[in-house]
């Protein structure tokens, strides 16, 4: 599998960490209205490393995981991502920030109009020195390593929850992302599915060096974290190992 | 990235997000292609109208029109004096004039006996009247008494002219009610303002209007020598001449007609408005499709957008979808436009036809709405907030 190896991607990953949060505060509403649900979060996230964030619902999980996508603008404190600072940045830089972000979320999220490969070819889009060949041959051989290869020309109603689940794990690692964000990427799906797909995305972020930051409720996933991360009205608690 | 979409090396989103639902398509091409066809109608008619109030003066043989300041369409012309015309040919550039008498008059179907008014023209036999060289030797019957020539394009309520003349049969019938005979065909059109024509000698004439006053014609055609500039003669002629004439160009005297078409009736403003309802029907239906299509697309944009894809190549996906739009909806409008004409034409005999002008003014009209109604639908696209989906 050529198009999986990444020779030189990481230059320099090891002095800097994927993501580094320090002292961040976030805060929904204004005036009396204003709800904390971030404080003085730290968290550091090492290149390769798969980290599992659990934690009560409303603890401030999903924000945590938008900001570091830089799908939020950073109110207080330090997000640094591939060492690039996101307080203050703006809309282009994170817009460009994105492209090297994965992203997987709790409903599958794929487009409804397109076939499964055209999906993943949506993540291979983003790549630029390819052709359109290129590009569609890259996104069957995504296809071919979540084992959907029988599915390629099949539309999203078709497919199963947990097949929906593994088009979009290769849609997101399709872009050739160096950190991977998933909310909840079992939650629509059966614990036998459920585990196969996370195994999965474990197994492909490897080998492709790519950090993984995963909320989950899912106790029975656990495992496959190198790091679990607890998280409660919006702080950290103790890293767990 | 956005080029990628347009050059169409990426995935055709906005074909396939139309295509996967294609009863809401559906909806949308039969909506902009009814619009279409009101606007193709509407101006259809508006320039048709235009045109065929002008069908006879577009065929005269002259640089220069003389009428009556009083006259003011073709349907109520008045006399001037005939002198006036004759003291044209002061002017050296001045090669040839033919006095015409113009009149609408009631002619008898031969048939059903019915009357109706039709246009008649009376003019000498041996002076060039229309451009056309057939008419010539066709007029030399004229110069016998009571003869007519008539137009074979005249709408059917005249009678069957045109069949019993080539059948051989001797057509007679009574204008003002005096005998005449039809010794020819010609072709010119009915217009809105006459729904047939005929011509006749003006000794003929004459005596079918026995009141008009000696020496009063109605309109007066100069003819000037060739490469002589037609404006400097009518401002020459407006110096040597009193203000009982008026003297225009040949254009002038068609735009005479059409203005008061445009001007002095309704029936401008009325088509135009229908043209103008056709238009914003069209765009209610298609913003209300683009509009529902982007919102139901709302979260695969937005993932779009987390994915790091560029707003503007969201934009220019929706674009791109007001573009196939108008593309499709317009063929269909434009072939029912053809059909529609030749109806029209076989129908009410109206020179309305489908010219490239207004066939591109429909296209950039659906254009125009589609782009209008893709602008306002984008401004829902903004919403789609990438940190929503989680």
């Amino acid at each position: 599998m050529t198009v999986l190896s990444h020779p030189a991607q990481h230059q320099g990953a090891d002095v800097v960490s994927t993501v580094k949060i320090e002292n961040l505060s976030h805060s929904y509403g204004r005036g009396s209205m204003r709800r904390q649900v971030l404080q003085s979060v730290d968290l550091q996230i090492a290149a390769g490393e798969v980290v599992l964030l659990t934690g009560p619902s409303g603890c401030g999980k999903t924000t945590l995981l938008t900001l570091i996508g830089a799908l939020r603008q950073v109110q207080q404190g330090d997000v640094l991502v591939f060492g690039q600072q996101l307080q203050g940045a703006g809309r282009g830089q994170r817009q460009l920030l994105r492209r090297r972000i994965g992203m997987i979320f709790q409903g599958h999220n794929l487009l409804r109009c397109l076939t499964a490969e055209q999906n993943v070819q949506m993540g291979a889009d983003l790549l630029e020195g390819f052709s359109y060949r290129g590009r569609r041959d890259q996104a069957r051989e995504w296809l071919r390593a979540v084992g959907l290869e029988d599915h390629l020309s099949k539309l999203p109603q078709d497919l199963s929850g947990g097949q929906k689940q593994r088009v979009a794990i290769a849609r997101a690692l399709a872009a050739r992302p160096q950190l991977l964000l998933a909310d909840e990427p079992t939650a629509a799906l059966d614990s036998g599915t459920g585990r196969e797909v996370v195994e999965l995305l474990k197994r492909l972020a490897r080998e492709q060096a790519c950090s993984v930051l995963m909320v989950t409720h899912d106790p029975r996933i656990l495992d496959v974290a190198d790091r679990l991360v607890k998280m409660e009205d919006g702080r950290l608690l103790q890293a767990v190992e | 990235m956005s080029g990628r979409f347009l050059s169409g090396r990426g995935i055709p989103l906005a074909s396939l997000m139309l295509v996967r639902q294609p009863v809401r398509l559906a909806v949308a091409l039969a909506g902009i292609s009814f619009a279409g066809i009101l606007m193709f109608m509407q101006l259809g008619f508006r320039d048709g109208l235009f045109d065929a109030s002008v069908t006879v003066h577009r065929l005269f043989d002259a640089d220069i029109v003389l009428i009556s300041p009083r006259s003011t369409s073709s349907v109520s012309m008045a006399g001037f004096p005939r002198r006036r015309l004759v003291q044209t040919m002061a002017l050296p550039e001045v090669e040839g004039i033919t006095p015409v008498h113009w009149n609408l008059l009631l002619w008898r179907n031969p048939k059903t006996r019915g009357t109706r008014s039709i246009l008649a023209l009376g003019f000498e036999p041996g002076d060039p009247l229309f451009v056309d060289p057939t008419l010539a030797p066709k007029a030399q019957v004229l110069t016998q008494k009571g003869r007519v020539l008539f137009d074979e394009k005249s709408r059917p309520e005249f009678g069957p002219v045109a069949d019993w003349f080539r059948a051989g049969r001797t057509v007679e019938s009574e204008i003002s009610g005096q005998r005449v005979r039809v010794a020819g065909l010609i072709e010119l059109g009915s217009s809105f303002g006459a729904d047939g024509n005929l011509l006749t000698s003006s000794e003929t004439f004459l005596e079918l209007l026995p009141n008009t006053p000696p020496g009063s014609i109605e309109v007066g055609l100069v003819r000037l020598q060739q490469g002589t500039d037609a404006e400097a003669v009518v401002e020459k002629l407006n110096a040597l001449l009193p203000e009982d004439v008026t003297v225009l160009t040949k254009q002038g005297f068609i735009d005479f007609e059409q203005n008061y078409w445009r001007t002095s009736t309704s029936i401008g403003f009325i088509f135009t408005l229908g043209a103008a309802m056709g238009f914003v029907v069209g765009c209610v239906i298609v913003y209300q499709v683009l509009y529902s299509d982007v919102s139901d697309h709302l979260p695969e944009y937005a993932t779009l957008m987390a994915m790091g894809y560029k707003l503007r190549t969201l934009l220019g996906v929706v674009v791109r979808e007001g573009l196939l739009l108008a593309l499709f909806g317009y063929l269909p409008a434009y072939a029912a436009g053809q059909g529609l004409y030749l109806l029209v034409r076989s129908a009410t005999a109206l020179p309305v036809a489908m010219d490239f002008s207004r066939a591109m003014t429909v296209f950039s009209m659906i254009l125009v709405m589609c782009m209008a109604s893709a602008g306002l639908a984008m401004r829902r696209l903004v919403d789609a907030d990438p940190a929503e989906i989680f």
